[in-house]
């Protein structure tokens, strides 16, 4: 049984779903998790039920905002201090900001941003995307413990089983060193919404939205179905979309439960963005649009009659 | 000012990936090959900063094959001075590569004031290099950064995090800025700069001159293989208006029972 440490990244004191679905994959291994500062009574209750037997709550001044640094430090210092194996972390902007310097900072492997992994007896290997998942690898890790895994938000899925877990918190006091790259200031989003690598539901625009006004009939649906809207690498070329919302390989690898394709033809870059969705719907006037081969449900149809009847239909059973 | 890019060398994003048959990696025979589209950015801002800073050099630095040196070149092409390659065949770990750069930047001697990358490749979509060579350097570093401002010593630096939200970081002295789209628009290379870029300094080293070898390894990679393929879906005809409307009817229908997605 290997010794795994999970950073439980938080939002507003909420753990992050993530941090579950690898509690739930990590089952049948002795798991602690770490966070940095408070957690709410139900992120408290979710980590036991999903099988932690302790949560470290690290806590120190310079720690009330992310910083690369800082939050390496803290979390280096409290490492050297257990014997872990292993430590996850989801594949969020802070864990891949983060572990990367954190594993350096103890001469360790990090294998990031992975979409499957497991073990074998003590031995671990994971599924990592390559070419934004245009092909997948098996990548194992050597030399220094702990190994450094960060595992893709929606990937795994959540947990199907508890396997419930002591949850002892434990306040801890943090080193966070020397600082010098720290948040003056945090400029919110255009949208409020779930960000597109953790989303459920993906509404995307392609070329055939015409304009950046047009998205309005994207966002009404979006919020209908709860979903984060996107767009291709054509609409956001064309300024109808900001690179935030940019799906693909030089955007953002999405893999939601539902996607729903507007006007996207399919280009080779954004089918590896979007494939591994679980179900994908397209709409495209074109029949032979490559992106039909990769849809659960494929419309020929003009997005402009389609998407707001889909709304519709949706506002019906929803 | 010493300002110094890391760039990479991959297959255009319009590749069709094939595994090798043994599944140690792709087939690179027939591929073609860009300056990571993320490194072009990095290349741009140096430029933009020497421009405003007299005085300052740019300098390339890449690990790779020497087979095809067009990250390189186009990056002198766009106006860098001098270009340090780290020259092997093996596929190199983050860990590895962020190694061979440290050692690579600094037999050029000078020493670096801003260290400016893509914030990740597109082939192996680490995202880690940059953040491993601050750590091995004792170097601060901002990642994802869509905004940088200098202001004296003083350089402020907008880092895209989730939904589209902005951390603006300040930093003073030394730093590693890793590059998103949207920082700025990358220049094309002009004729006379191509011409420029052949009597450009493009120095070669070896992996043991920048002291890498294999007991730096951390991860190993085997069973390249492509993603299964999906079974085919569902097509459904809804050109005519008329029709459009059981269409989409039906399929939120079968979104609700058959795929249970709502």
């Amino acid at each position: 049984m290997a010794n795994v440490l999970v950073f439980g990244e938080t939002s507003n004191q909420s753990v992050k779903p993530v941090t579950y679905e690898i509690l739930g994959k990590l089952a049948g291994q002795n798991i602690e998790v770490v966070t940095i500062g408070d957690i709410d009574s139900d992120s408290q209750a979710n980590l036991a039920k999903y099988g932690a037997a302790k949560i470290h709550k690290l806590k120190g001044d310079a720690l009330d905002k992310y910083s690369p640094e800082g939050y390496a430090n803290a979390l280096a210092s409290f490492i050297k201090g257990g014997s872990y194996d292993f430590v996850f972390s989801g594949a969020t902007s802070t864990g891949k900001d983060l572990f990367p310097r954190l594993s350096a900072q103890l001469e360790a492997g990090c294998a990031s941003d992975l979409t499957n992994f497991i073990f074998e007896g003590d031995n671990f290997s994971g599924t990592k995307p390559f070419f934004a998942g245009k092909c997948l690898a098996k990548v194992e890790i050597q030399g220094p413990k702990p190994h450094f895994v960060t595992v893709r938000p929606n990937a795994l899925g959540m947990p199907a089983n508890e396997s419930a877990g002591a949850g002892e918190a434990i306040d801890v006091n943090a080193e966070t060193g020397n600082i010098r790259a720290a948040i003056k200031e945090i400029i919110k989003g255009a949208s409020e919404k779930v960000d597109l690598t953790e989303a459920n539901i993906i509404v995307s625009g392609g070329r055939a939205m015409k304009n950046a006004e047009n998205f309005k009939i994207l966002n009404e649906l979006a919020d209908t179905i709860g979903a984060t809207v996107g767009a291709s690498r054509a609409a956001v070329d064309s300024g109808y979309a900001p690179h935030s919302m940019q799906v693909g390989q030089t955007g953002k690898t999405v893999s939601p439960t539902l996607y729903i394709a507007c006007g996207i033809s399919g280009a080779i870059q954004h089918l590896a963005g979007m494939r591994t969705s679980k179900v994908i719907v397209a709409i495209n006037t074109d029949p032979d649009a490559p992106i039909f081969t990769k849809a659960d449900y494929g419309i020929v149809g003009d997005l402009f009659t389609i998407v707001p009847m889909l709304n519709e239909e949706f506002k019906k059973i929803l | 000012m010493n300002i110094f890019v890391c760039v990479k060398q991959v297959p255009d994003t319009e590749t069709k990936i094939t595994p090798t048959g043994d599944g140690s990696f792709i087939e690179t025979s027939s591929i073609k090959w860009i300056m990571n589209p993320y490194d072009e950015f990095a290349v741009e801002q140096a430029l933009l900063i020497k421009a405003d800073n007299a005085e300052s050099t740019v300098t390339v630095v890449r690990v790779g094959s020497t087979q095809d040196t067009e990250a390189l070149r186009t990056a002198m092409a766009m106006g860098a001075d001098e270009a340090f390659l780290v020259e092997t065949t093996e596929n190199l770990d983050s860990y590895m590569t962020a190694k061979a750069l440290k050692g690579a930047i600094e037999k050029s001697g000078k020493t670096p004031d801003l260290i400016l990358s893509g914030k990740q490749a597109i082939d192996s979509d680490a995202l880690q290099v940059p953040q491993i060579l601050a750590q091995m350097l004792d170097l601060p570093s901002v990642s994802v950064v869509v905004g940088f401002e200098k202001d004296g010593d003083k350089i402020t630096l907008k880092r895209e995090v989730e939904g589209g939200a902005l951390e603006v970081y300040e930093v003073t002295g030394p730093t590693v800025v890793a590059c998103n789209k949207g920082l700025n628009t990358p220049r094309y290379a002009s004729l006379p700069g191509i011409m420029k870029a052949k009597k450009k300094p493009l120095t070669t080293l070896s992996l043991s001159d920048v002291g890498v070898s294999d007991g730096d390894r951390k991860l190993k990679f085997s069973n390249f293989q492509l993603p299964p393929e999906k079974p085919p879906g569902k097509k459904f005809d809804a050109m005519d208006e008329a029709a459009a409307a059981g269409v989409v009817s039906e399929v939120v229908g079968l979104l609700r029972t058959e795929a249970k997605v709502i």
